[in-house]
């Protein structure tokens, strides 16, 4: 029986190599390219709707003309109401499990549960927050009612960045403040806390993406399909972006005409994303490499 | 003094950060109430819109029914009293509003006050007859039967095939439907994103060198959060119009259309976490693998793949997990029929989708309500058990390696 030569099995295995390489990286351009092009297509669609009359005025004819402000400012009353609600118990929290409460049963309980209501479906956090804030507590469908169940939607991100952040600041920052005599909790407040900052930021930023995203928590707690008026206190319901678009999308009055304005909306949205995204990156490099110069 | 007040201060600082961090736990315990307190309530309800009555003649053998029984009755798909075990009677369905078949109006009265009277004297008159109307008729001396419910079971719901639960007279709650739909959309979604997502992740931590991987893949997180809404509409205005087209179906809104965005979805997560579980395979023992004469492809599917086959399944169940949830891009494009799905080329319902699309309608504490709290529960229970499961096994791996 002849062994194969050696130079032949060398020469097959570079062969199947570089079929799978060149396999797998079709594959893999190829999916960032399908992504791209979904991004491409609404920025394309949309961005000759944009206009500042478009950002800036109220829907008018079935909402097939005119503009999307009342959705603007509806979504940015929720996610400042929502950051009002989860910043400073997300970071409570954070501080809590990584400066106080560092090991045994109690950190793997409060983490555990952290975990689970990040896994929790958002139309959950929108049955709950009907449940509780919209019939129990008598909110009614309104601003307050839906930062609320955004601020829970969004509490878990917030702990988890503010806990790398921290996770992220030396132990001799804090044995040198506790050898100088500090208190616990000055050395947080005063050392800890200002050096984790920016990356606690950065967190805040990303979450702003996501509730200015989110549509199903908001179905039942807040969203309006049309409003002539803007709201007038928290405790009015709001029109918001992500909930405008899919009406545009399904349920306007005239679909195929009312379609740029949902281009536009969809441009939005997608803007903000992008926005957010990039300056959370810009910043977590700016200041990173702040900390190494230092 | 000093020193005490600082203490003071110190404690409720303290206090003040273990409540805070307690919230998220609060939260999930509030969310299993309110959702099980719901929830559960639907099983001591009984399948009638409340606040009627289904009535029979009183010398009727048949004195339960079940709600598909009556649904039966009233599509006029049971037609005889013999196929629900009485005697050999033709059924005959009296509603209210037929009610100026039988009698004038001035035999029922100006205000109704003779309603009652009526209704009672039909139900003793005709022997087959089955008639649904308000409890406020049904008056002392009634002549006929009043057919009983049994509350609706844990059974009629799950193994239920209709989803109806506006129906009259009776609710149709069964969830076969949308739990099937729900998998059928969430595994069509893995399946496509599974092999393509585990194919990106080996070439950016294996092949891609590191610029093209520092400009992809913060590209790819970034697709992450685009909102499930955008997707929808995307895939409403591009995807559903190519797969009618394609397929030559009467709508394009189908389960394939639900399965493709949602694998476009699960992408990013797929792919990330797949990723950094390939990143963790030790250097040393990709090297001992090219020292051995492996060429890089031998080692990446002998060596690096097999080592970090949790941190894949971890991505794998995630993106089932996160499929599963998911609500506003699956009810822009699936169609939303309540019927069980026979192939991907048929509108299919998903759990999520149908809560967002009908508790808007649902009058709060009514059946229907309680319902779709119900179909929350199951959602809840779905995916925590997913997590815990990724959870359990990221935890191991953990545990290996240290």
């Amino acid at each position: 029986m002849n062994l194969p030569d050696e130079n032949k099995l060398e020469k097959l295995k570079k062969r199947r190599q570089r079929i799978a390489f060149i396999i797998l990286g079709t594959i893999g351009y190829s999916i960032v390219a399908i992504l791209i092009s979904i991004l491409t297509f609404i920025i394309v669609k949309g961005i000759s709707v944009i206009s500042w009359d478009f950002l800036t005025s109220m829907p008018e004819e079935g909402m097939t003309k005119g503009g999307i402000f009342p959705a603007i400012l509806g979504s940015f009353y929720l996610v400042t109401g929502s950051i009002i609600v989860a910043f400073p118990i997300g970071i409570m929290a954070a501080i809590c499990m990584n400066e106080y409460v560092k090991h045994g049963t109690a950190k793997k309980i409060i983490k555990q549960m952290t975990n689970n209501l990040a896994g929790v479906p958002s139309i959950v956090f929108g049955l709950f927050g009907m449940a509780l804030f919209v019939n129990k507590l008598g909110f009614g469908d309104s601003i307050i009612a839906g930062s609320f169940t955004l601020g829970l939607l969004i509490l878990p991100i917030i702990i988890r960045t503010t806990e790398e952040a921290l996770k992220s600041v030396d132990d001799t920052f804090r044995q040198a403040s506790i050898g100088l005599g500090a208190s616990k909790w000055q050395t947080t407040k005063n050392v800890v806390l200002p050096i984790a900052f920016p990356k606690i930021i950065t967190g805040m930023i990303l979450s702003i993406g996501r509730v200015s995203g989110e549509t199903a928590p908001i179905l039942f707690t807040v969203a309006a399909y049309f409003l002539p008026r803007l709201p007038q206190s928290m405790f009015d319901q709001a029109m918001a972006l992500p909930y405008h678009l899919y009406v545009l999308a399904t349920s306007g009055t005239n679909i195929s005409e009312s379609r740029p304005m949902a281009y536009g909306t969809a441009l939005v949205l997608v803007v903000i994303v992008l926005f957010t995204n990039l300056l959370a990156n810009a910043l977590r490099k700016y200041f990173s490499n702040k900390v190494k110069m230092n | 003094m000093q020193s005490s007040s600082k203490k003071f201060s110190e404690r409720f600082i303290e206090g003040l950060l273990l409540i805070s961090s307690s919230i998220t736990s609060l939260t999930v315990v509030l969310i299993v109430l309110f959702l099980f307190k719901e929830g559960l309530g639907l099983f001591s309800h009984s399948a009638i819109e409340e606040g009627n009555v289904i009535a029979v003649n009183k010398n009727n053998q048949v004195s339960v029914l079940s709600a598909e029984q009556l649904k039966d009755i009233f599509d006029q798909k049971i037609v005889n009293w013999k196929e629900l075990g009485g005697s050999n009677d033709s059924i005959i369905l009296f509603r209210l509003e037929d009610i100026s078949n039988y009698y004038s109006d001035e035999q029922i009265g100006e205000n109704f006050e003779h309603l009652p009277e009526c209704i009672s004297k039909l139900n003793d008159s005709i022997s087959g007859i089955i008639s649904f109307f308000p409890d406020k008729y049904w008056t002392t001396g009634f002549k006929g039967k009043k057919i009983e419910f049994n509350k609706i079971t844990i059974k009629e719901v799950f193994a239920g095939k209709e989803w109806f639960p506006t129906a009259h007279p009776a609710a149709q709650l069964g969830i076969a439907p949308l739990l099937l739909g729900t998998l059928w959309v969430s595994l069509g979604a893995i399946l496509l994103a599974l092999p393509l997502g585990l194919a990106s992740a080996v070439y950016l931590s294996e092949i891609a060198n590191k610029k093209v991987r520092s400009i992809l893949k913060p590209l790819i997180e970034l697709l992450a959060g685009i909102p499930s809404v955008v997707y929808g509409f995307f895939g409403l205005v591009v995807i559903v119009p190519l797969i009618q087209q394609l397929f030559n179906l009467p709508v394009g809104e189908t389960g394939l259309a639900g399965s493709i965005i949602l694998g476009i979805m699960a992408l990013p997560t797929i792919i990330t976490i797949s990723e950094d579980a390939m990143n963790t395979t030790p250097r040393a023992m990709k090297e001992a693998s090219l020292a051995l004469g492996a060429s890089k492809w031998q080692t990446i599917y002998k060596i690096v793949i097999p080592y970090s086959i949790s941190g894949i399944t971890a991505a794998a169940i995630l993106g089932i997990g996160r499929a599963i949830g998911e609500t506003m891009a699956v009810l822009m494009v699936t169609g939303n029929a309540a019927i069980i799905p026979h192939s991907l080329l048929e509108p299919v319902r998903t759990i999520p989708a149908t809560i967002a699309a009908e508790l808007g309608e649902a009058p709060a504490g009514g059946l229907h309500y309680k319902a779709l709290f119900a179909l929350g529960c199951i959602l809840f229970v779905i995916t925590l058990i997913i997590n815990l499961i990724v959870e359990f096994i990221s935890s191991r791996k953990k545990y290996q390696n240290s």
